[in-house]
């Protein structure tokens, strides 16, 4: 079920002027999509993977449209290669909005192992990183998506489990 | 006929078109035989010419032709599944199936052994999936532009590059004129 701040994330990208979106999905990121479902203003196009939903989003973007990618931080060890010589090397805007598993509230513990390389590679790579740990932190994501436009980056929002619970 | 062979028939096809081709030496033939603004060509990253001309076709009305290679489609297998559900009629994915990793030295991949890239993608839900020869190539292309219904390609030809240089225009130039062609 979608709680208010699902449905805040999406307006949000909805006033940004995304338009397109992928997603592989993730459980903290259900309600987000379940509200993408309905959402006419948004083409949502589910990748079987992280890279290829990439792709996708580099095609809609040369298409004219803004795109953004709906993913699980455990595949930022997925997309590496294809954020560097894709999305960096053509300057592609591209927000990533990303489940932060492995935080505090986890219950799988295999969760953990991505978590403590997530931070480590998005600052290896040189890509803005935002964190929303408590719901007042998604104050910025109007102006997260508007500075990823700006900066031609791909840009990376990480929501963990405490930001979901807390938003529920 | 090697790809090279192919691309020359294709020349007078797709020149006009928009085109993202494929990383390696698929990209360096088609830039050394007819570069244009109007084609994407892929610097890096194997395997999502198919995934990026899927986006761009959903995302605007004129036909887009991607190039793609049976080793990169084998990379991103799951690809064909997205297309298959998500079929756009202005999309044509041609696979230049020539059995091998051309780019790396002509290693033999599975698509020339057990595996029928055209039955996967018909699995995958891709309604008009064509198998043809290099030499039916031209002709199938140029019906699959004039068609509106997606078609998938897997064009049969033999291993083999012609020698010719690496690109070396800036992604951001191949980026913004093709951008403008798509604005045209
Ligand atoms: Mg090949």
């Amino acid at each position: 079920m979608a709680t208010t701040m699902d449905h805040q994330i999406v307006e949000d990208l909805k006033s940004a002027g995304i338009d397109y979106i992928t997603s592989v999905p993730c459980k903290q990121l259900a309600g987000v999509i379940e509200v993408l479902e309905e959402t006419p203003e948004i083409m949502h196009m589910p990748s079987n993977k992280e890279d290829e939903g990439m792709g996708l989003c580099a095609g809609a973007f040369m298409g004219g449209m803004k795109p953004c990618i709906v993913m699980q931080n455990t595949a930022l060890g997925v997309v590496v290669n294809t954020l560097a010589t894709l999305i960096q090397f053509y300057q592609i805007p591209l927000p990533m909005l990303i489940s932060y598993r492995g935080e505090v509230g986890e219950p799988v513990a295999c969760q953990v192992e991505m978590a403590l390389h997530t931070k480590a590679i998005l600052n290896q790579m040189h890509i803005p990183t935002y964190h929303f740990h408590k719901p007042e932190d998604s104050a910025e994501l109007p102006g997260i998506l508007e500075y990823c436009q700006m900066a031609s980056k791909p840009v990376a929002i990480l929501c963990d489990a405490t930001f979901w619970r807390a938003s529920a | 006929m090697i790809r090279n062979d192919v691309f020359q028939t294709l020349k007078p096809v797709i020149s006009e078109h928009l085109v993202v081709c494929n990383i390696g030496a698929p990209s360096q033939e088609l830039h050394a035989m007819d570069d244009q603004p109007s084609n994407f060509y892929m610097l890096g990253t194997m395997g999502l010419a198919s995934s990026i001309g899927l986006g761009l076709a959903a995302a605007q009305a004129k036909p887009v032709i991607a190039i793609d290679g049976d080793g990169s489609v084998l990379t991103n297998l799951g690809t064909l599944a997205t297309i298959g559900n998500n079929p756009q009629s202005n999309y044509t994915l041609l696979i230049i199936d020539n059995g091998s990793y051309g780019s790396t030295g002509d290693q033999p991949t599975y698509a020339g052994m057990n595996t029928d890239l055209a039955a996967v993608a018909r699995a995958c839900g891709a309604e008009c999936v064509l198998t043809v020869s290099a030499e039916d190539t031209a002709q199938a292309v140029t019906d699959a532009i004039a068609s509106d219904q997606m078609t998938i390609i897997v064009a049969k030809c033999e291993s083999g590059n012609v020698k010719v240089p690496v690109i070396k225009t800036n992604p951001i130039v191949i980026r913004e004129r093709f951008m403008e062609e798509v604005r045209k």
